[in-house]
């Protein structure tokens, strides 16, 4: 009898799982098999397998919308945005991780309360900052509310990184007579290794996918990253839908493959911030 | 002794911290700092005017079509965080607890079950607008082909089910992160707790019930905090799937689209109205989330 039960008890979470597993996938998979088919194609048979595995949709798409401009100006924006909230976010969290001094707890406090900010919130006075530092319409408005959003998080994971190293490390370097500088960037920032790319992750991926900053900062077509790019693609070919299949695929494959190889670590670092 | 020991320790490190310091500074306090400033003048277009107190809040809260519009989105708002507890996060609790009890392929299944979060929120609006297509989308014709046309709709396109898809989109992306997060707590949970239920001859749904799930609180707060804020901020998938106007009308308006359309709308009052909209809101998330916080530290529950 329990047996039995346990048996179908398996089958039932085996089923679930695969369900699931579909409503996940399947979306996906047609995107995928739709961006290979024409658009007649695409209405009279949605299910079926495209016809030919031809990459005409991809060459048209590419030719027609500036995939390679958005592809590279949002990693142009992502990778700048990345290099200096590490940089920046790491020389905050050293002092503020491993020295005492006046106001420290209270400088922590004004950092970590950005953690809890909707900072969209203030997008209207944020605006008119970026016009009157003529940033706006660049992708450098883009990268400083990026730095700007990621350092709060960024502080508070490398200041606990920081807080465990051992103490005698710099002691042993200012008997050497190291400067403060100096043991920060040869001794304690290659220690910290593994907590740099765990804020990476958690700032990269959002980044890369955000579309409200773009949306309000740039109107000009050389700086659309990707998302934008991508909305504005839509508008112009709204009833090409093999197109539009492929500009999705497009969109969406560099991600995939990078969370394929690397999945672990990706899932890891998106939840850490919650984890905490 | 070295010389650097001379200098206070506060001005030694002030070089470290100056740079975070003012670009979190200029870029979030200040602007959000400034919202509350602009909420508090009169403006006519692009020109401030004088100091008025509270009276945008007062115009926002008592005149139309402000308050009707300010109205709707809440209670959009309300009903999207309801509907992703109870849609979302439920399903998440679930899936957590069967991956928990998996003894092989529970990689495989949390892998794939997260994969949909990684995809930019406009790709999956964009995506699930072509499904969802009441003519051309799949979905229909799948209905339609099982012979369950009655079923089929024009999701987005009428009141009754356009908010209720894009939350049901919204869960499909989003599901696989509270996920995690009950998967990690669940993990947390020491063995032997489990095994002294399992010999007292406890049954599966008895071990969750009596013993997971008081022990998930933590991952339970912090999971209804998220929804809570997340959903509050949120603004691109209606937008992508549905447009800043709310359509079909007004049934999908929610706080984001509406403040959207008012601060970057034409009209004179974006920034008047815009910016006591920003601060009403901020007012709201703080208030909820800290409350909630309290109430839910209240009463722990300590196993030993």
């Amino acid at each position: 009898m329990t047996k039995f039960f346990d048996l179908s008890r398996k089958t039932l979470i085996q089923f679930a799982l695969i369900a699931y597993g579909f409503t996940v996938v399947y979306p996906v998979f047609l995107m995928i098999i739709s961006s290979f088919k024409t658009t007649r194609e695409l209405f009279k048979s949605p299910f079926a397998m495209p016809k030919s595995w031809s990459m005409h949709n991809y060459i048209e798409a590419w030719n027609r919308g500036n995939f390679s401009s958005y592809f590279g100006n949002s990693l142009f924006v992502t990778l700048t945005a990345l290099l200096i909230v590490l940089v920046v976010g790491s020389l905050a969290a050293y002092p503020l991780g491993r020295y005492a001094f006046k106001g420290k707890s209270w400088l922590m406090m004004y950092f970590l309360a950005g953690l809890m900010l909707p900072i969209r919130l203030g997008i209207l006075p944020l605006f008119f900052l970026m016009r009157s530092l003529h940033l706006l319409n660049t992708p450098w408005s883009l990268i400083a509310i990026y730095v700007a959003s990621g350092i709060p998080f960024t502080i508070f994971v490398l200041a606990n990184f920081f807080e465990t190293l051992p103490k005698e490390l710099e002691e042993a370097a200012r008997i050497d007579g190291a400067g403060d500088f100096r043991i920060f960037w040869q001794i304690m920032l290659p220690l910290i290794r593994p907590a740099l790319a765990t804020v990476a992750i958690f700032n990269f991926i959002p980044w890369w996918n955000d579309f409200f900053f773009p949306l309000i900062f740039i109107r000009a077509e050389k700086y659309k990253t990707l998302p934008l790019g991508l909305f504005s693609f839509f508008g112009e070919h709204q009833n090409n839908w093999a197109l539009l299949f492929s500009g999705l695929t497009i969109t969406a494959l560099p991600l995939l493959i990078v969370y394929l190889l690397a999945s672990k670590q990706i899932i890891k670092g998106l939840t850490s911030g919650a984890l905490k | 002794m070295n010389k650097q020991r001379k200098i206070p320790t506060f001005w030694r490190f002030l070089p470290f911290w100056l740079p975070a310091f003012i670009i979190y500074s200029l870029f979030i306090v200040w602007p959000l700092l400034n919202a509350v400033g602009y909420s508090l003048f009169e403006w006519k277009g692009l020109q401030r005017g004088g100091f008025i107190g509270l009276d945008n809040f007062v115009r926002l809260l008592t005149t139309e079509p402000w308050r009707s519009n300010l109205w709707r989105a809440f209670k959009h708002n309300i009903f999207f965080f309801i509907g992703t507890m109870l849609v979302q996060n439920t399903m998440a609790l679930f899936f957590a607890s069967i991956l928990h009890s998996l003894k092989r392929g529970r990689q495989f299944w949390q892998n794939l079950f997260f994969m949909p979060h990684l995809l930019a929120t406009v790709l999956v609006g964009f995506l699930w607008n072509l499904i969802l297509n009441p003519l051309f989308g799949p979905l229909n014709k799948a209905l339609k082909m099982l012979g369950l046309g009655i079923l089929a709709q024009p999701w987005l396109g009428q009141p009754l089910t356009a908010l209720p898809s894009i939350l049901v989109v919204n869960a499909w992306a989003w599901m696989g992160f509270p996920m995690m997060l009950f998967l990690a707590n669940l993990g947390s949970i020491p063995a032997s707790y489990l095994e002294a239920a399992e010999l007292d001859g406890a049954t599966g749904f008895q071990i969750f019930r009596y013993i997971q799930l008081p022990l998930l609180r933590p991952s339970i707060i912090i999971v209804t905090v998220l929804t809570f804020i997340g959903n509050f901020n949120a603004f691109e998938l209606v937008f992508v799937m549905a447009g800043s106007d709310g359509s079909p009308g007004g049934a999908t308006d929610v706080l984001g689209t509406f403040f959207y359309r008012t601060a970057f709308g034409t009209g004179q009052d974006a920034i008047s109205m815009g910016s006591s909209l920003a601060v009403i809101m901020f007012i709201f998330i703080a208030t909820s989330s800290v409350l909630f916080l309290k109430l839910a530290s209240k009463e722990k529950v300590v196993y030993d």
